[in-house]
């Protein structure tokens, strides 16, 4: 009897966590659909009375939202390419190539995981601005092209690859790369997706340093574009309840279908780290 | 022969570690360096056309940014928001860790999606639409609050309210990851430890307190340096919501150095805003690691 009372207060629990959880996020797909002015009435609305495509439509024809989602996807797309090959590389021969100096440069580049990004930030500004990079692509995705975080992640996963397999590679005679590409890489994968979720989903909401290094609006992302567009369209608020919804929906997708790999990519990092 | 193998690993190992050693150095170790100079320059505007009036002024940065009372102020905020915002998310990580863990769960993975979905969401896309919800007469929080007989409250007008208002948004979005963390901690303790005190006769009660949070020790140790570290960096929630107000309540140490750096180009003095937070960080680090150490000895 009571340990049936104790499971439906549970399940009431979970129920209503579940529900205050989602609400922010059900409310505003709601307020998307709604007229304009409908979300500021008296009392408040919960679901549209008819629901419009408008918002979505004028984010497309009137406020270039095409430009800012190809933006974000390219420089998410090419951040997580670039770091992966960067830091895969670089992972695995902190974990299996044998040299000179090695457990003294992993000890440094682990030790600098305590400095936070924002003590670089403005002398890399200036330090770009000299290369001409200010306001480009390569400005953007430079400092998100090789992390720490992500060749110990790596380094972590490759030390579970046994030596004799890499051996018997170079018996055969095969390269250093040519190991790397057709011995290491398929073993890699399962971390490789993993952190290609994280840096994918990292960088299409990044938000201090694209703002910081962008000017000019046809290179803006989603997010800068949208905390530009609030400025001026505040009182929309079905609008902007549109173009958050096209921001967020993306990576949202994205995690639903590769969850799995998401999820336990966060909690071995957690137990190994 | 061998020599020869050795030599051969030794070279293809550093070229395979030049690219990230090499992006590392220019994008991050040096710019990490140029800042701490940069901290004791009065690097401003003018300087940006021309480097030659940039001038050594020693730890004037400093001293003046502990007698600048606005940075006296993002440093009390972003202490409240660090100290009261950071347990309040972990605390509730660890809750919805237990009740998602809980043996008698349905659907478990479908709670531990719902609760994750936050953390994937863009923060300045969910700021918005938490802008919307705090609206004193329009927004949902006031209308849920008004059926249960609470006067409406001015969430972002009213300077006691607005830092509240971002914690509250920044538990909502954060608490999943922890949650993961802690689920992690929670299913690698072994299932023999409760049945041997089961059999000793050990209470839910006890069962939780002598088996299951010491043994959560050190991921509770991982969490609470995380937390702490990331809410140290406030940003884009005041940007986005408050921009720092009202009466500068919200204006975080981030926030601050932003407008010092980017608004009126005071680089000097930004940077040494920047460093400043930074030893913050690593003596809070330093001594959570020690409270821990000693609790746990």
């Amino acid at each position: 009897m009571r340990r049936g009372f104790g499971r439906i207060l549970l399940h009431v629990a979970l129920v209503v966590g579940a529900i205050l959880t989602l609400t922010p996020l059900l409310w505003m797909i709601s307020a998307s659909f709604m007229a304009t002015g409908e979300a500021n009435s008296l009392p408040p609305r919960l679901l549209p009375h008819s629901p419009t495509l408008e918002h979505y439509v004028a984010l497309f024809a009137r406020l270039d939202l095409s430009r800012y989602l190809f933006n974000s996807a390219l420089n998410a797309t090419l951040v997580t390419t670039l770091s992966l090959c960067i830091n895969g590389l670089a992972g695995y021969a902190f974990a299996k190539l044998r040299f000179g100096g090695r457990d003294r440069v992993f000890r440094t580049l682990m030790a600098a995981l305590v400095i936070p990004a924002q003590v670089g930030m403005l002398p890399l500004f200036l330090f770009l601005k000299y290369l001409g990079l200010v306001n480009t692509t390569w400005g953007v995705i430079i400092p998100g092209m090789c992390s720490i975080f992500g060749i110990f992640m790596i380094r972590q996963y490759a030390l579970g690859i046994p030596d004799e397999l890499l051996d018997a590679a170079r018996m055969d005679g095969a390269g250093e790369l040519r190991i790397f590409r057709t011995v290491v890489l398929p073993l890699l994968k399962p971390i490789l997706v993993t952190l290609a979720v994280f840096t994918f989903l990292g960088t299409w909401n990044d938000f201090l340093w694209p703002l910081i290094i962008l000017s000019d609006d046809a290179r803006y992302t989603l997010p800068v574009a949208l905390a530009n567009l609030v400025g001026e369209h505040v009182g929309d608020t079905e609008l902007m309840m549109a173009g958050s919804v096209l921001t967020i929906l993306p990576v949202m997708v994205l995690f639903l279908v590769l969850q799995r790999s998401y999820i336990q990519g966060v909690m071995a990092g957690s137990v190994k780290g | 022969m061998k020599g020869w193998v050795e030599r051969q690993q030794s070279r293809a190992a550093w070229a395979f570690l030049s690219p990230a050693l090499l992006l590392l150095g220019l994008f991050f170790f040096l710019p990490v360096v140029a800042g701490l100079a940069l901290s004791v320059t009065d690097f401003d505007i003018y300087a940006i056309g021309d480097f030659s009036t940039v001038r050594f002024v020693g730890l004037r940065n400093y001293v003046q940014a502990f007698t600048n009372p606005v940075f006296g102020t993002a440093l009390r905020n972003t202490f409240y928001f660090v100290l009261v915002g950071g347990p309040l998310s972990v605390f509730t990580s660890l809750g919805a860790a237990l009740l998602v863990n809980a043996p008698l769960v349905r659907f478990r993975t479908f709670f531990r999606t719902v609760f994750f979905a936050p953390v994937v969401t863009t923060l300045v896309a969910v700021a918005i639409v938490w802008r919307y919800l705090y609206h004193p007469s329009y927004g949902l929080l006031n209308l849920a609050l008004g059926k249960v007989g609470i006067h409406p409250i001015d969430w972002l007008g009213d300077p006691h309210w607005a830092m509240p208002s971002l914690i509250l948004l920044a538990v909502w979005k954060n608490f999943g990851y922890n949650m993961l963390i802690f689920l992690a901690g929670l299913q690698s303790i072994p299932e023999e430890l409760y049945e041997a005190s089961r059999l000793d006769g050990a209470t839910a009660a006890g069962r939780f307190r002598h088996i299951t949070l010491p043994s959560l020790g050190p991921t509770f140790l991982f969490v609470a340096v995380m937390t702490m570290i990331g809410h140290f960096q406030l940003f884009a929630e005041p940007y986005v919501m408050t921009q720092g107000g009202p009466l500068k309540s919200t204006t975080s140490v981030v926030l601050l150095m932003y407008q010092e750096g980017f608004k009126w180009w005071r680089l000097g003095m930004a940077s040494a805003f920047a460093f400043i937070l930074f030893m913050i960080m690593l003596a809070a680090t330093w001594i959570q690691m020690r409270l821990q150490r000693a609790e746990a000895s």
